[in-house]
C-alpha cells in the first residue's frame, strides 16, 4: 500500500512471556532511506530480523503485518515466504568478520545466492560478481575473488558484504549497524558507498544504528525506538531541529559533538526514562485487555 | 608524570613464523617521544593499527619496549623486572575496553575490586570497596553481584572502581566507552572527569572517537601507523589541525547534523 | 532471554538428579555389598546353574537376577563388581585429571619454555600407541588394581593436557588477567585466582567423563582377563562369561552390560549437570 516495505502493528514476544517489539509500524518507500535509532536492547535489530524471517527461535510474531511489495509476508506459507524474501530483500550485516565464511574464497560467497537461490549459471554469476566488486571500488577484483576473508582488511570485507547484498538487485536492503566495527575514516567511505549504491539502484533501505551522527548522513527519515516501541517518527531535518519526544531530545543531548565543547554531556535524565517507561507500561496494559 | 623518549616496540610476526630460525618482527611503535604532565588529561587517538593500545600497554609495562625509554615520575621503568615493578604498580593503573573480558565472570564484584588491594597488601579493604563503589555511583549491594548481572555501563564503572580503589597517581583508560550506549557513555565520561578532579589523577585516555576526546582531554596525541603525527593542546588541535591525518580524522566524523558538509 | 534460561534449567535439574541418583545408589551398593548381596558372589552351585531372573518361569527364589553357568548369583556379583568399577573410576579418573590438567594449565598460561617442553612431551607421548603401552605395563607389573590405574593414567592424561592448555591460553588473553598483572600479582597467584576458576567447569566435565572412561577401560581389561588377578567378580569378566551362554542365559550378559552402560552414562551426565548447576555464569 504505502511503501515498498510497510510494517503494521508488529508485535514480537518471547515464547515464555516478555515483549520485544510493541506495535511497531513504519513505511519505507522505494528509494527511501529510513533509519531505526535506539540504544542497545531497544529492538531495532529485531525489526530487521522479523522482516527477513531470521528471528531467533525463542521469539514469535504474535500480531501485525509485514507487507513487502504489496504482499503480506505473514500470509504466505514458509517456503514461499523464504523465496520471496530471498528474491526481494538482502542484509548488510554488522560484523564483516563473522559474516563471511573464513574457509571459503570470496568469489563463491558472493555468487552463492545467485547460483543456488536464483538459478543463475556459474559464469554469469561470476561476471556479475566482478561487476559488483568494481562498483564498490575494490581494486584488482579478480584477485580479491580468489582471496580468503582473513587476507583482506575490515573495510574491504564490508565492501564485499555490500556488493553481496546488491548482487540480486534487491528492492529492499536492511543494513544492521554496518559501520560499528569500522574505523572512523573507513566508516565515512562505507557510508558514502552505501548511499551511492542505494541511489543508483533505487533501493529501499532500512538502516539500523545507535549513532545519531551516522544516521544524519544517510537517512531521510527515522524512527526512534525504546523497549521495542516507536517513540517518535520524523524526517531528518525536523528531527534535529525540533525533536518532539523528550527521549529523542535526551539522546541528542547525550551525543558528544566536537564542534561544541562547551555543552555538557548529559546522560538521559531519569525523568525522561521514567516517562518513556510509563508509556511502555500503559501500552502493555492497553493491549493486554 | 611520564617522560617517554623514542619508544620502540616490536612483536614477533606469528603469521610468518619460519620453521627454523628467528621469527620476523613487526614494528608497532616506531620511536615515540612525548611527556605527560602531572594532572593532565591526555587523549591518545588513532585508527586501528595505529598502535595506541600497544602504547598504553607499554606505558603500563604490560609489554616490554624493544627500544627507547619510559620514565614514570622520575624512575626509569623501561627494563625493570616484574619483581622490581611490583612495589610501584599501585601508582599506575588501567581501565580496559571490553567490560565483558575485563571482569572475571566467576568472581563477584566485591572480589574483583578487592583483588588488586589484596595483592598490594593494603588494609581496610572492605571500606575501600565501599568507597570505590560510592565514588563511581554504584550501590554498595552490587559488591555481591556477578558481572553478568550488570549492564555494560555498570560493568565499566566496576572497572573504574577497581582502578581507583588503589588510589593511583596515573590511570590509563583504553577505549572504555567504545562499546557503550550514548547515554552510558555520557555517564562514564562525566564520572571520569569528576574523578580526575576529586582525586587529582593524571589520565591518559585512548580512543578512536575525537568527539569524546574533545569532551574530556586537555592535550591530544594523534597516532598513525606507530608514529606521532601531531601533538598539542586540544583546543588548538581541533581549531587548527596541522597534520593531514588529523584533518582527515576530523573531517570523517559524522556530526548529528544533517546539514554538515561531509564529503 | 531469561525465559530461555528457565527452560534450560528445568531439564538440567533432572539430569543432575538422575545421574547423581544412580551413582549414589551404586556407591552405596558397592560400599554395603557384603550386607546387601543376597548370596556369596563366589559361591558356586552347579545344580543351580543358569537359573533365570525372578519374573521368569523356573526361577530359583533368592537369586533375583538369575545365576550364571556356575550357579553364582548374578545380582551379588554385580554388586561386588561395582566396588572395583567405582574404585578405578574415582582413583584413576582423579589422578589422570590431576596430572593432565596441571600440565595443561601450566603450559597454556605460562607459554614460553614450559609450554614448549610440555607440548613436545604430549606430542611424543601421543605418538606411542597407548593401548600397547598399557598392555606392556600390565605384562611387566603383573595384573592388579595398581596396574589398571596406572595404565589408565598413562593412556588418557594427554586428553586433559591438550584441552586444558587450550582453555588456559584463551583465559590468559582475557583483560582480567592483564588487570591482575597491572595490580602486581604474581603469575602463579594469577593462575590460581583468575585462570583456574574459569577453567574449572571444563575440568569437572572432563573429570567425570574420564571416570566413565576408566570404568570402560577396566571392563575391557577384565573382559580380556588382564584385570585383577583374583576371582573377584568384575563387570567385564561377567560380560565375557555371559557371551558364551547368551542363548541359554541371556541375563548373565545383559544385566552387567546394562549396569555398565548406566554407570558410564551417569558419569558423563553428572559432569554436565554439575557444571551447569554450580557455574555462576549460567545462573
Amino acid at each position: 500500500m504505502n511503501g515498498y516495505l510497510s510494517i503494521r502493528n508488529l508485535t514480537v514476544r518471547l515464547k515464555g512471556g516478555g515483549t520485544i517489539l510493541r506495535d511497531v509500524s513504519l513505511n519505507v518507500a522505494a528509494g527511501q532511506v529510513h533509519g531505526l535509532m535506539g540504544e542497545s536492547g531497544a529492538g531495532k535489530s529485531m525489526i530487521g530480523k522479523a522482516v527477513l524471517g531470521t528471528l531467533p527461535r525463542a521469539l514469535d510474531i504474535t500480531s501485525g503485518q509485514i507487507w513487502l511489495d504489496g504482499v503480506d509476508l505473514q500470509t504466505l506459507p514458509p517456503a514461499e515466504r523464504r523465496n520471496r524474501i530471498g528474491a526481494l530483500a538482502a542484509l548488510i550485516p554488522q560484523d564483516p568478520l563473522t559474516a563471511l565464511n573464513p574457509s571459503r574464497r570470496i568469489g563463491p560467497q558472493i555468487t552463492r545466492r545467485l547460483v543456488d537461490i536464483l538459478g543463475w549459471k556459474r559464469q554469469d554469476a561470476a561476471k556479475r560478481a566482478l561487476e559488483l566488486l568494481n562498483e564498490v571500488h575494490i581494486p584488482d577484483a579478480p584477485r580479491v575473488m580468489r582471496s580468503y576473508p582473513h587476507e583482506l582488511s575490515g573495510g574491504m570485507r564490508q565492501r564485499i558484504l555490500i556488493a553481496s547484498a546488491f548482487a540480486a538487485e534487491p528492492k529492499l536492503i536492511i543494513a544492521d549497524e554496518p559501520t560499528t566495527a569500522l574505523d572512523v575514516t573507513v566508516q565515512k567511505q562505507i557510508l558514502h558507498l552505501i548511499s551511492e549504491m542505494q541511489a543508483r539502484h533505487d533501493t529501499a533501505l532500512l538502516f539500523v544504528t545507535h549513532d545519531l551522527g551516522v544516521m544524519s548522513k544517510v537517512c531521510d527519515t527515522l524512527s526512534v525506538l525504546y523497549a521495542g516501541k516507536v517513540v517518535e517518527e520524523a524526517n531528518m531535518p525536523r528531527f534535529f531541529m525540533r525533536p518532539i519526544h523528550p527521549y529523542s531530545a535526551a539522546l541528542l543531548a547525550a551525543t558528544p559533538t566536537y564542534t561544541d565543547p562547551t555543552s555538557s554531556l548529559t546522560p538521559v535524565p531519569q525523568t525522561v526514562v521514567d516517562q518513556v517507561e510509563r508509556e511502555v507500561m500503559e501500552h502493555d496494559l492497553r493491549t493486554a485487555s | 608524570m611520564y617522560k617517554v623518549r623514542d619508544l620502540k616496540l616490536s612483536l614477533p610476526d606469528m603469521a610468518h613464523k619460519p620453521l627454523i630460525g628467528a621469527t620476523p618482527r613487526i614494528e608497532i611503535l616506531k620511536g615515540l617521544s612525548f611527556d605527560v604532565p602531572k594532572g593532565a588529561v591526555l587523549g591518545i587517538v588513532g585508527g586501528s593499527g595505529s598502535g595506541k593500545s600497544t602504547l598504553g600497554r607499554a606505558m603500563l609495562r604490560l609489554l616490554a619496549p624493544t627500544g627507547g625509554s619510559i620514565c614514570f615520575d622520575g624512575t626509569d621503568i623501561t627494563h625493570l623486572s616484574e619483581d622490581q615493578l611490583r612495589g610501584m604498580r599501585q601508582r599506575f593503573q588501567m581501565i580496559f575496553q571490553d567490560p565483558m573480558s575485563s571482569l572475571n565472570p566467576r568472581r563477584r564484584v566485591g572480589g574483583i575490586i578487592a583483588a588488586p588491594l589484596q595483592v598490594q597488601r593494603l588494609d581496610g579493604i572492605p571500606t575501600r570497596i565501599d568507597e570505590a563503589l560510592d565514588m563511581v555511583g554504584l550501590p554498595r549491594e552490587f559488591a555481591q553481584r556477578y558481572p553478568h548481572e550488570l549492564s555494560g555501563g555498570q560493568r565499566q564503572r566496576v572497572g573504574i572502581a577497581r582502578a581507583i580503589a588503589l588510589r593511583p597517581d596515573f590511570i590509563l583508560a583504553d577505549e572504555i566507552v567504545s562499546g557503550l550506549d550514548v547515554s552510558s557513555q555520557a555517564q562514564v565520561l562525566n564520572l571520569l572527569g569528576k574523578l580526575v578532579r576529586d582525586l587529582g589523577l593524571t589520565l591518559a585516555f585512548i580512543s578512536h572517537d575525537l568527539s569524546v576526546i574533545r569532551r574530556l582531554c586537555d592535550r591530544v596525541l594523534v597516532l598513525h601507523l606507530g608514529e606521532i603525527v601531531e601533538e598539542g593542546a586540544t583546543v588548538s588541535l581541533f581549531e587548527a589541525p596541522q597534520a593531514p591525518y588529523t584533518r582527515e580524522l576530523l573531517s570523517a566524523i559524522p556530526l548529528p547534523d544533517p546539514h554538515q558538509t561531509w564529503d | 532471554m531469561r525465559d530461555l534460561r528457565g527452560d534450560v534449567k528445568r531439564t538440567l535439574g533432572l539430569r543432575l538428579w538422575l545421574s547423581g541418583g544412580w551413582l549414589t545408589i551404586l556407591a552405596l551398593a558397592a560400599l554395603c555389598a557384603p550386607l546387601l548381596a543376597p548370596k556369596d558372589p563366589l559361591m558356586q552351585d552347579l545344580f543351580l546353574g543358569r537359573m533365570p531372573p525372578f519374573w521368569m518361569d523356573g526361577a530359583e527364589p533368592g537369586y533375583l537376577l538369575g545365576t550364571d553357568s556356575l550357579g553364582r548369583d548374578v545380582l551379588s556379583r554385580i554388586l561386588y563388581g561395582a566396588r572395583l568399577a567405582l574404585i578405578v573410576a574415582l582413583v584413576a579418573g582423579t589422578l589422570t585429571c590431576f596430572v593432565g590438567a596441571t600440565l595443561g594449565l601450566i603450559a597454556g598460561y605460562y607459554r614460553g619454555w614450559p609450554d614448549r617442553i610440555i607440548s613436545r612431551f604430549v606430542d611424543i607421548w601421543m605418538a606411542f600407541p597407548p593401548v600397547l603401552f598399557a598392555i606392556l605395563l600390565i605384562a611387566v607389573m603383573g595384573p592388579g588394581l595398581l596396574s589398571i590405574i596406572i595404565a589408565i593414567v598413562i593412556i588418557d592424561w594427554t586428553r586433559f593436557a591438550r584441552v586444558i592448555r587450550a582453555e588456559a591460553m584463551t583465559q590468559g588473553a582475557m583483560d582480567y588477567v592483564a588487570s591482575a598483572q597491572v595490580s602486581g600479582q604474581t603469575r602463579f597467584s594469577t593462575m590460581l585466582t583468575e585462570i583456574l576458576p574459569n577453567v574449572l567447569p571444563t575440568i569437572v566435565v572432563l573429570l567425570t567423563l574420564e571416570m566413565g572412561i576408566a570404568v570402560i577401560v577396566e571392563a575391557i581389561l577384565s573382559f580380556v582377563n588382564l584385570s585383577i588377578s583374583t576371582d573377584s567378580p568384575t563387570w567385564g569378566g561377567m560380560i565375557s562369561e555371559g557371551r558364551t551362554s547368551v542363548h541359554q542365559a541371556w541375563w548373565v550378559l545383559v544385566f552387567p552390560l546394562i549396569t555398565l552402560f548406566l554407570t558410564v552414562l551417569s558419569f558423563s551426565q553428572l559432569g554436565e549437570g554439575l557444571k551447569d548447576r554450580f557455574d555462576p555464569v549460567l545462573r
